[in-house]
């Protein structure tokens, strides 16, 4: 077997006195797509934080491609390959939308800090691609039209959309998104299962998804993890999941 | 131990005795800031200048040969009242336009009552009588002065008032629910816009207070707000600002460190020494000695 | 002539010294209350240069070196104080950078070698309009052309949302580090032109009231605008200057009218006279707030 994209290996986070991930271990593969389901309070974002470097696991490790992710910043983990979405949007509000984009190809700019100040050919050179590349992703978004407005002032839906094209513009190989289908209605969900496979075909990378919307969990994940109290309670298919036992009684409560 | 030794501990303890009593005016100025700033985060850079009026308050009651206790509910009730016009003209509309505008603003009304307070008051400065005469007991080498034990003690009763205040009583607890969540507060049916003019009129009548007391070692002029208020402020975030009783921690620590370096390094590295003490703060803890550390959610 | 050709020339240094805040408030959303001590720093060390190391040589090579050591010395500064205050956010930060200018003041104050509270005298005049336009020029153009480059798309990313900016691979401490740094560094330069030009300093010159004075610049201007840096700090220079010409029972209230201007602004509009907008921008930007 080849090593998994993603290995997290026994990661736990603690908060003071409070366990918010206990344990935890799992794998994903290249161009996997995966949810991570569990009620509210169960340490999925917290997992999502730790992934990603802005909380360092208590104990454990975050693995991607072979190189563990322990003691790295944030900033160098996008660098790395993985890039996320917000539970709580979180655009770069008062800059246009393209400006938004234009921010996530951060990491991958060649030119240095001098070239850009003194305007030199490899600067023009490189902020023209870069233009167009990202105009290029907000087409594939259906954002183009609206790259000049103020990120703040777009609607909700297209602001979630939004923020997936500006973490794909990080060009990861790894997407996390937190909750993508909150406070949208079904048609718009629909619109969101089938955007997802999308990516995942176009952008060739893996998906992990947090989300309490069932039916498009179980539409589109291929497995699915369950958390509940800090705790990786069942793994596997929708239809596994679905029978658990465990599962039900985390989200029904115990049966008497 | 040989003289010299003997005399280097009599002068500390001289110097302990005097910063403590200059802590307990910080203390109760910095009561001021921090209960503001629990309450609505704004950094009030114009409580020094709530000081002062209260002062001038207290300086003119007694010009008028009005008795001390006159003078010193003159001073509370100046500053509180100027407060509360301040709070209702310029920080209410402020309030949810975000942190700088209102510290901006806050920053404004200060440089507009010391340099009005001059053209006003004029700027030098006028002598107020203390509270009562002064009595000095010696114990070996230290002296104690009645106005100092008097101070100390104060700050003492309004550390306990305003304990029993926000625990005890029912405006009080709403002052704590605010402080903790506006939003949720005014959803429990809490009358936060009242609450939080209270809370300005009670922190400057402090200031007040604090303002007419400083009359016995400094005179009272339209800018002696300034570095005091700065002070203040250093002290409730040394303490952690937000927090009542770290308030007056702060100012004891500061007046007690002013104290010892002026008397025993330079009497010029005075106001250095508080901001060195702020700095060191800060970056072991930010939040200050008694605050608690909140982490941002992501 | 000699009086509108010093407020022409304060105008310029106040131009530099708005724009290089504007760096560290406009772009990066750090919150300095000390920006004058970094001016001051600047100030102190390219004049002493000038008073105990002067080079027998042209006095434009030499401001030339007085710059450097301004930029270099306040650049310094700004790395000392950088490194353990840029993890504080906010008020915090505000109040830690008003610790470390006021510090540096009551150092300079207690330093007799360069005139301790009387004011460091006898400074070679070297500085003169071209030095001081051509300094706010060259300045506006680096800001203006930061703008627009991935550095300052980083550092603006920063202002708007930190935890964002670190997910989309922007390095927080060093960008902020840097805008910390070069911000002081400007100052510095603003602060060698101020000393090459009076040719006296003294350490009140350089007080907390000082700092305030110029975010009030790049506030008024809008935060992150260069063109509203420029117009803040013209305005607020040149109005004290016409309130004096309407008359001298007017001068008296000058600070009060300032104080008073500045609440009616935030009162008004707190976003500034520009936003985080240009002058010559392009109109493109619908929904502009």
């Amino acid at each position: 077997m080849t090593t998994p994209l993603l290995d997290i290996q026994n990661v736990t986070m603690k908060f003071g006195g409070l366990t918010a991930v206990r344990d935890v271990s799992f794998t994903v593969q290249k161009k996997d797509l995966v949810a991570v389901i569990g009620p509210n309070g169960a340490g999925k974002t917290t997992l999502f934080n730790m992934i990603t470097g802005i909380y360092e696991p208590t104990i454990g490790s975050v693995v991607l491609d072979g190189l563990p992710l322990n003691k790295k910043m944030a900033s160098e983990i996008t660098d790395l390959g993985i890039a996320r979405t917000f539970q709580n949007i979180r655009l770069f509000n008062n800059l246009s939308v393209l400006d938004n984009i234009k921010i996530a190809r951060h990491t991958r700019i060649k030119y240095s800090f001098f070239d850009g100040i003194f305007k030199t050919k490899k600067y023009r050179a490189e902020e023209k691609m870069i233009e167009e590349e990202s105009i290029k992703l907000l087409a594939l978004f259906n954002l183009d039209s609206k790259k000049d407005l103020l990120a703040k002032n777009l609607p909700y839906g297209a602001q979630r959309k939004l923020e997936m094209a500006r973490a794909l513009a990080t060009k990861p190989k790894l997407l996390l998104l937190d909750e993508p289908a909150a406070g949208m209605n079904p048609t718009e969900t629909k619109e969101l299962s089938e955007l997802i496979h999308f990516i995942r075909e176009e952008f060739q990378i893996a998906v992990i998804l947090i989300e309490h919307d069932m039916r498009l969990v179980m539409e589109i994940a291929e497995k699915i993890f369950v958390l509940d109290y800090g705790n990786l309670i069942a793994s596997g298919s929708a239809k596994d999941v679905q029978n658990n036992p465990k599962v039900v009684e985390a989200y029904l409560g115990a049966e008497i | 131990m040989t003289q010299n030794t003997i005399y280097f501990f009599w002068d500390c303890l001289q110097y302990l005795i005097n910063g403590i009593a200059q802590g307990s005016l910080y203390a109760i100025v910095a009561l001021g800031y921090t209960m503001v700033y629990g309450i609505i985060r704004l950094v009030n850079f114009a409580h020094g200048e709530f000081l002062m009026l209260g002062a001038f308050c207290g300086y003119f009651a007694l010009k008028f040969h009005l008795p001390m206790p006159v003078a010193i509910i003159a001073s509370m009730l100046g500053a509180g009242i100027v407060a509360l016009i301040v709070e209702r003209m310029i920080y209410r509309p402020i309030r949810n336009e975000g942190r700088i505008p209102a510290l901006i603003t806050a920053i404004g009304a200060s440089l507009f009552f010391q340099y009005t307070g001059q053209l006003v008051f004029g700027a030098d400065p006028k002598t107020v009588p203390p509270v009562f005469k002064e009595v000095l007991y010696t114990f070996g080498e230290v002296n104690v002065s009645n106005i100092q034990v008097f101070i100390f003690g104060l700050t003492l009763l309004i550390l306990l008032f305003l304990w029993w205040l926000t625990h005890y009583t029912k405006i009080g607890v709403a002052m704590r629910a605010t402080s903790f969540n506006l939003k949720a507060a005014e959803l429990m049916g809490i009358n936060t816009n009242k609450i939080i003019a209270f809370t300005f009129f009670l922190g400057a009548s402090l200031a007040g207070l604090a303002g007419i007391l400083m009359g016995y070692t400094m005179s009272v002029e339209p800018m002696m707000g300034m570095s005091l208020g700065l002070k203040a402020f250093v002290a409730a975030v040394v303490g952690g600002i937000g927090v009542i009783p770290g308030a007056a921690l702060g100012g004891f620590i500061l007046g007690i460190a002013e104290n010892m370096v002026a008397g025993l390094y330079k009497s010029s590295f005075r106001d250095g020494v508080s901001f060195f003490i702020l700095i060191i703060i800060l970056l072991i803890k930010p939040s200050g000695i008694l605050g608690k550390n909140v982490k941002e959610k992501v | 002539m000699d009086y509108y050709l010093q407020i022409l020339t304060n105008v310029g240094i106040f131009i530099t010294l708005t724009l290089s805040l504007n760096l560290i408030n406009g772009y990066c959303g750090q919150f300095s209350l000390g920006h004058a001590g970094f001016w001051g720093v600047g100030a102190y060390a390219s004049a002493v240069y000038g008073v105990y190391f002067a080079l027998p040589i042209d006095p434009a090579l030499n401001m030339a070196i007085a710059l450097s050591i301004g930029f270099v010395a306040a650049a310094l500064c700004g790395l000392l104080i950088g490194i353990p205050c840029l993890r504080l956010k906010g008020d915090y930060l505000a109040i830690a950078t008003i610790g470390f200018s006021e510090i540096l003041r009551i150092i300079i104050m207690n330093t007799e070698s360069i005139g301790g509270p009387r004011g460091f005298t006898n400074i070679p005049r070297w500085s003169n309009s071209w030095w001081v336009w051509g300094i706010a020029l060259a300045v506006t153009l680096f800001m203006l052309n930061l703008k627009r480059s991935a550095h300052g798309r980083a550092i603006i990313s920063i202002r708007e949302d930190e935890i964002a900016a670190e997910t989309m691979g922007v390095n927080l401490f060093r960008y902020k580090l840097f805008s910390f740094i070069v911000g002081a560094g400007i100052a510095g330069m603003a602060g060698s032109l101020v000393a090459h030009d009076q040719q006296f300093l003294h350490p009140n010159n350089f007080s907390f009231m000082w700092s305030v004075c110029i975010l009030v610049m790049v506030i008024l201007g809008g935060q992150g605008s260069v063109s509203g840096s420029i117009v803040g700090a013209v305005i607020l220079t040149i109005l004290p200057e016409i309130l004096k010409l309407i008359g001298s029972n007017v001068s008296t209230w000058r600070v009060s009218i300032y104080a008073a201007l500045m609440i009616i602004l935030m009162l008004t509009r707190p976003q500034g006279i520009f936003g985080p907008h240009e002058l010559f921008e392009k109109k493109r930007l619908k929904g502009v707030a």
